[in-house]
């Protein structure tokens, strides 16, 4: 018991088991309001299970059809642009600051993916690498923008992202609009060539939206390890972000830094707009209302303690609550119920500090002993 | 002329909300903490007061008020939320704010589910209705812009304006309000409680987030669906930064705010205008706030110590 104690109490252990007590409190919260509302807990914990397994529990014994990967498949789709984001909002606030663009930067990034896609005549093994780079530059472009007003002006970069993530919704809208061939809620097909869609991954899903996504997110949660742990550029932003004013003393420019943070924190959203538009849908959307990515990325982000791989953990969870709202509509539980799972769990982990006090509190207990 | 009237009448119908929530992010922030949150109690506001008026409207004449009243008070008690997390556990303001703007929609929408068995409340049909007040409206021009065809919510907006601009600026109260915001070590050692102020200021502001959701969803909708709020809650973050944190400013940022979305509709009666996108007229409040804010950054505009959780041992 004492060493159970013991490892609560240790602090080298709170980065971790902050984020595990937080996300047992979320799920215990929505379990108590499905209980309040008459609903059974249990139901929740099984859509959830089908979605990210595809097996479906119920069914197990009543001879209907127990598995189908079309589920897996799609489980990855709603955790890839979630990852991203994810990384995105974690880059930033390694440096200390916020980004809260991350909607913004994602919409941007998704209409230079397509105005690329469907403009630009390239071979067609060059297409896919310029849609993808393409996303990447308008969302880092849509971070530069606080990034740089930061630099220069010291101006809130949590007001202008918030600000640039309409400004971005309503241009990208009515540039998209103006594509060749668009309607007024969608661009035309991109072509073959500029797609991450793969025949194989969805005939081994059963038909799923799954495609090669996967890749460019493997390789930028490398990046973001790399360019973190790695390199003195990393290093420096760690440091501006622990101590602004040390960093300074020591040498490092702080304004420039934020401002290459904010840019890199942007491209890895932007990215997220790129294989949404050429690899879940296929073609350039117009929105009429925000769709989250970016601030559930923010969650995730905050789930993960802004690490490379505590980000992927926590796209993974997200990502799973996601794709079971469709399951829970079947099992008639109200879909939000997720929403409210995954926000309360960020109300958690903004107690961080309390977390941390009745942790402490366990240590002077055995100490008094 | 009668275009350029009615243009002015939706301009202040449109702008009320965007003033009160506005307001409310006003008192916040001149108490030292940051509220991004607004939105999210916005929706909040807005969902209480439809289903309070979808149970009420049929009881009794007042119905429409009785509604925002239970917005105000369901907002203000949201806002608890985000006054523990950052006066008490010294949270992150912005980390605080973002989950209460991710808890709106996913529990007003469940709790339609639960109520009314469909992702949107039901809709009304005795909600505030367009007034025309006589003699008061016969006066030349103001007659016809502020007491034609006009919902009586409006004057709420004035009247708690210029309300606020007398508590922050004339009484003890406000006094010590601003100087929160500004050093709260100050206003600590002469026995003020900085963790009161705070708290009244995040209790305020989400008391008045409500109340603007709750009319924008009474006079410009028919019932409370997700994106019935649509962001207006980050518009009005807007108009406080445009409108400098003061209750004239916020006044006048949100009737350009409003001005500017009804020029989106009527854009295309104006042949000099004929060519612009509506996105254009949409996205026009929040370039020119970043505008602001670059023009501001020079001078020392905003509550000083907004966003920093109180340290009584920092100097």
């Amino acid at each position: 018991m004492s060493k159970i104690k013991g490892f609560l109490a240790n602090k080298k252990n709170h980065s971790f088991i902050i984020p595990i007590i937080a996300i047992l409190l979320g799920f215990l919260f929505g379990s108590l309001i499905m209980v309040l509302s008459g609903l059974n807990p249990i139901d929740l914990f099984v859509s959830l299970v089908r979605a990210v397994t595809g097996i479906d529990i119920s069914n197990i014994g009543t001879g209907k059809k127990i598995f189908n990967a079309r589920y897996i498949g799609e489980y990855f789709v709603y955790v890839m642009p979630l990852v991203l984001t994810g990384l995105s909002a974690a880059f930033a606030f390694r440096t200390g600051l916020f980004n809260i663009g991350g909607e913004g930067q994602v919409v941007v990034g998704a209409f230079f993916a397509t105005y690329v896609g469907l403009t630009f005549d390239l071979p067609g093994f060059l297409l896919l690498p310029a849609v993808i780079l393409a996303g990447a530059l308008g969302g880092a472009l849509w971070g530069f923008i606080p990034g740089i007003l930061k630099a220069k002006f010291n101006v809130s970069e949590v007001v202008v992202t918030i600000m640039l993530n309409y400004i971005g919704m309503y241009s990208t809208n009515y540039f998209l609009k103006q594509l060749p061939g668009s309607t007024n809620t969608k661009t035309a097909e991109i072509p073959q060539a500029g797609l991450l869609s793969s025949d194989f991954l969805a005939g081994i899903t059963n038909n799923s939206r799954l495609h090669y996504g996967f890749i460019i997110v493997i390789i930028a949660v490398f990046i973001f390890w790399f360019v973190i742990e790695k390199t003195t550029f990393g290093y420096e932003l760690k440091s501006v972000g622990y101590n602004p004013l040390a960093s300074k003393y020591a040498g490092m420019k702080v304004e420039r830094n934020a401002a290459l943070s904010m840019t890199i924190a942007g491209a890895f959203a932007g990215l997220a707009g790129a294989i949404l538009v050429s690899g879940t849908f296929g073609y350039g959307r117009v929105i009429n209302s925000f769709e989250n990515y970016g601030f559930d990325g923010l969650a995730v982000a905050l789930i993960g303690n802004s690490t490379g791989l505590g980000t992927f953990l926590g796209a993974l969870l997200f990502g799973a609550l996601k794709a079971a709202q469709p399951i829970m509509q079947i099992n008639r539980i109200p879909r939000d119920i997720a929403i409210i799972i995954i926000s309360s769990i960020v109300v958690f982990i903004a107690m961080r500090n309390g977390i941390k006090m009745k942790l402490d509190k366990i240590k002077v207990k055995e100490v008094e002993k | 002329m009668e275009t350029v009237y009615s243009m002015l009448v939706s301009t202040l119908i449109l702008s009320t909300p965007i003033i009160i929530a506005s307001l409310g992010g006003l008192f916040s922030e001149r108490s030292g903490v940051v509220n991004i949150a607004l939105d999210g109690l916005m929706m909040f506001g807005g969902f209480s007061a439809a289903t309070a008026i979808v149970f009420l409207e049929n009881s009794t004449s007042l119905a429409p008020w009785w509604a925002l009243i239970i917005g105000m008070i369901v907002g203000a008690l949201v806002s608890i939320i985000h006054a523990y997390l950052s006066i008490d556990l010294n949270a992150d303001q912005i980390i605080s704010g973002t989950a209460i703007n991710l808890l709106a929609p996913g529990i007003t929408i469940y709790l339609a589910q639960i109520i009314f068995g469909q992702q949107r409340t039901e809709t009304f049909t005795h909600s505030f209705r367009k007034t025309t007040y006589p003699v008061l409206s016969d006066i030349p021009v103001i007659g016809d812009i502020f007491f034609k065809n006009i919902y009586p919510t409006v004057y709420v907006a004035f009247i708690l304006v210029v309300v606020s601009w007398f508590i922050v600026y004339k009484t003890p109260f406000g006094l010590r309000l601003r100087a929160t915001g500004e050093n709260p070590h100050a206003v600590d050692s002469m026995g003020v409680s900085v963790r009161k102020m705070r708290y009244i200021g995040v209790i305020v502001s989400g008391a008045l987030a409500g109340l603007g959701g709750g009319i924008l969803v009474l006079t410009q909708d028919t019932q409370y669906t997700v994106i019935s709020i649509g962001g207006t809650g980050f518009i009005a973050l807007a108009a406080l930064v445009f409108g400098r944190w003061k209750p004239s400013g916020v006044l006048a940022a949100g009737l350009f705010f409003g001005f500017s979305r009804i020029f989106s509709i009527y854009s295309n009666t104006f042949s000099f205008l004929k060519g612009l996108p509506n996105e254009f007229f949409f996205a026009l409040p929040y370039v020119l706030t970043i505008i602001a804010l670059v023009l501001f950054s020079r001078q020392s505009v905003g509550p000083k110590a907004a966003g920093e959780p109180y340290d009584k041992g920092k100097r």
